[in-house]
């Protein structure tokens, strides 16, 4: 008995052709078909001409042209950079010291805690966003509670359709993507480097700078990235609390796709945003990289 | 014992912070639920008085049953997609051996940095080129994708945590790929599955961003909800709806929190 089971190979080597076929079929049909398949017509629509009909005509570079030489798209691309740049920083930033407890002081608490920070994730974005309508609107919560207790004498506009309400409510709609990065970031390192430095004299600060926060980075890198990414591309937000001065890239992107009805220059639009995205991937790889990936 | 002091020196302040966050998290949804029993049309302090019409006006609505029996039948769908997929994409990662199975695991995870509305027209594009068009399908086709990500995360993490000889052993004593997938890596994962199944339905029943592009004629709850949100005088029924979602979306995602921890302790003591 015993030498049958020697001589069999090792169980790693005999998956079987169908098992391995099946298992990779759905898997395989999803990522080749729905999004490599879809993101490759979506870049050779960006080059075809707009004649109404599904795919468009011919095969042209007008649409990028267009994008590069009208002052509109730099203006509305830059404040899509500096909206989600600034959601971005503020996310991260006010994360930072949350995931910090989670991973050093929260003890037995800490399951708890980073279940009722990361629950706010899995509810409506949509309703996340509309809730600060109410609290922004011009007779809203915000400036009915100012005239409730005294502060003013009546309603300000000074809130709703500005792009700082663009701003503040991303950044509380994409709060709970930051916190999750930066504290696994954090709870892998090793206690005895902190250890380490406090035998050796370092100060609780100088050892916050010189070891936790270099060796978080990567969590910090991540956690700008999963932020950055939906914020840059929304049109749900400056739609709703942002106004005509908070239109951002996702909204042309959109109306290329609904009321302007040019999906040929929309295509291409949406190829400049994602060839942004890549760049600010590849440098926060190069960043990565710089403080020496644990990852 | 010296850094274990250090590093807890000014617990108490940051814990304030992490308190005084979990407000500024929670305080604008909860307003949501506060002002869906309010008696007034207006979203605004000081409250006006305790009542339950808004909640009696969703009775009866045919278009808001109608949206909602579609995000029910497309959630759940979806989340068996996405769920069936986010398995075997993670399983063949980890155990298939093969630069495919890599590859596909790795594009599955590549949604998280495409935004929504880009998923969303790249999908229009493909829909209507295969004719399917907007439509019912198209919306499941998209949510798989949306919640594609999340799932094989998920399996992924939970497979590697079941501890490599019990899959070796299984194959050792003579089971086969099927036997040991179905019999054993599975059922030990089981509460993993149905907390992978239970995100990527909430994540299809809440999603916004690419079901307003694919989308037909027969609109899902948060569609319902944005066509509502134009008339100020439907926004205090849109609270009371809300309020049902988040309740709804708060114990789903509770009990999906648990089911993902849940049997855990064995495998973590010998993480693979």
């Amino acid at each position: 008995m015993s030498t049958v089971v020697a001589a069999r190979p090792l169980p790693e080597n005999r998956i079987s052709p169908v098992f391995r076929f099946a298992m990779l079929l759905p898997g395989g049909l999803v990522t080749f078909f729905l999004i490599l398949f879809a993101l490759g017509l979506l870049v050779f629509l960006a080059f075809r001409g707009n004649d109404g009909s599904l795919l468009g005509v011919g095969l042209t570079v007008e649409n990028f042209v267009t994008v590069a030489t009208d002052p509109l798209y730099w203006t509305v691309t830059l404040r899509s950079l500096v909206i989600a740049g600034l959601v971005t920083l503020a996310t991260v930033v006010t994360a930072y010291p949350v995931a910090y407890y989670l991973a050093f002081h929260a003890g037995r608490r800490r399951n708890l805690l980073l279940f009722l920070v990361t629950l706010p994730f899995w509810t409506s974005y949509l309703l996340r966003v509309f809730a600060w309508k109410i609290v922004l609107a011009y007779n809203g919560v915000l400036n009915s509670a100012f005239i409730e207790t005294g502060l003013w004498k009546e309603p300000t506009l000074a809130f709703l359709n500005t792009p700082a309400a663009v701003v503040v409510t991303l950044a509380h709609a994409y709060a709970p993507f930051a916190i999750l990065p930066i504290y696994v970031a954090l709870d892998t390192i090793p206690k005895s480097l902190l250890e380490a430095a406090s035998d050796l004299g370092a100060r609780p600060f100088t050892s916050f700078r010189r070891i936790v926060l270099p060796n978080s980075m990567p969590g910090v890198l991540a956690a700008a990235l999963v932020v950055f990414v939906p914020t840059v591309g929304d049109y749900v937000t400056p739609a709703m609390v942002g106004g005509p001065a908070s239109t951002m890239i996702g909204t042309l992107i959109q109306s290329q796709f609904g009321k302007a009805n040019d999906w040929p220059f929309g295509a291409a639009l949406s190829v400049c945003v994602m060839l942004v995205i890549l760049c600010v991937v590849l440098v926060a790889r190069g960043a990565d990289r710089r403080f020496g990936s644990r990852t | 014992m010296s850094a274990r002091a250090d590093i807890n020196a000014g617990g108490g302040w940051l814990g304030l912070y992490v308190l005084a966050y979990l407000v500024f998290l929670y305080l604008p949804v909860l307003l949501i639920p506060l002002f869906s029993f309010n008696n007034s049309i207006q979203a605004a302090f000081p409250l006006q008085g305790f009542t339950l019409d808004w909640y009696r006006t969703l009775q009866g609505n045919p278009a808001l049953s109608g949206a909602l029996v579609n995000s029910l039948v497309i959630g759940v769908v979806a989340a068996s997609g996405a769920t069936l997929c986010g398995i075997t994409v993670s399983y063949m990662d980890l155990y298939g051996r093969s630069p495919l199975a890599a590859t596909i695991s790795a594009i599955a995870r590549l949604p998280i940095l495409i935004p929504g509305v880009i998923v969303g027209i790249s999908l229009l594009i493909l829909v209507n080129l295969i004719g399917l068009g907007p439509s019912r399908i198209s919306i499941v086709l998209g949510h798989i994708l949306v919640a594609l990500p999340t799932t094989v995360v998920v399996m992924r993490s939970r497979f590697a945590a079941i501890p490599k000889t019990i899959r070796e052993a299984a194959l050792d004593l003579g089971a086969s790929d099927w036997t040991t997938f179905r019999r054993v890596m599975l059922p030990l994962s089981a509460p993993a599955v149905l907390s992978a199944f239970m995100l990527s339905f909430l994540i299809s029943f809440d999603e916004f961003i690419v079901v307003f592009f694919l989308a037909g004629t027969e609109p899902t709850l948060p569609l319902y909800i944005w066509s509502q949100l134009r008339f100020p005088r439907s926004l205090p029924t849109v609270m009371a709806l809300g309020t049902v979602i988040l309740t709804v979306s708060f114990i789903i995602a509770g009990t999906a929190e648990i089911l993902r921890h849940r049997g855990l302790g064995a495998a973590r003591r010998n993480p693979a």
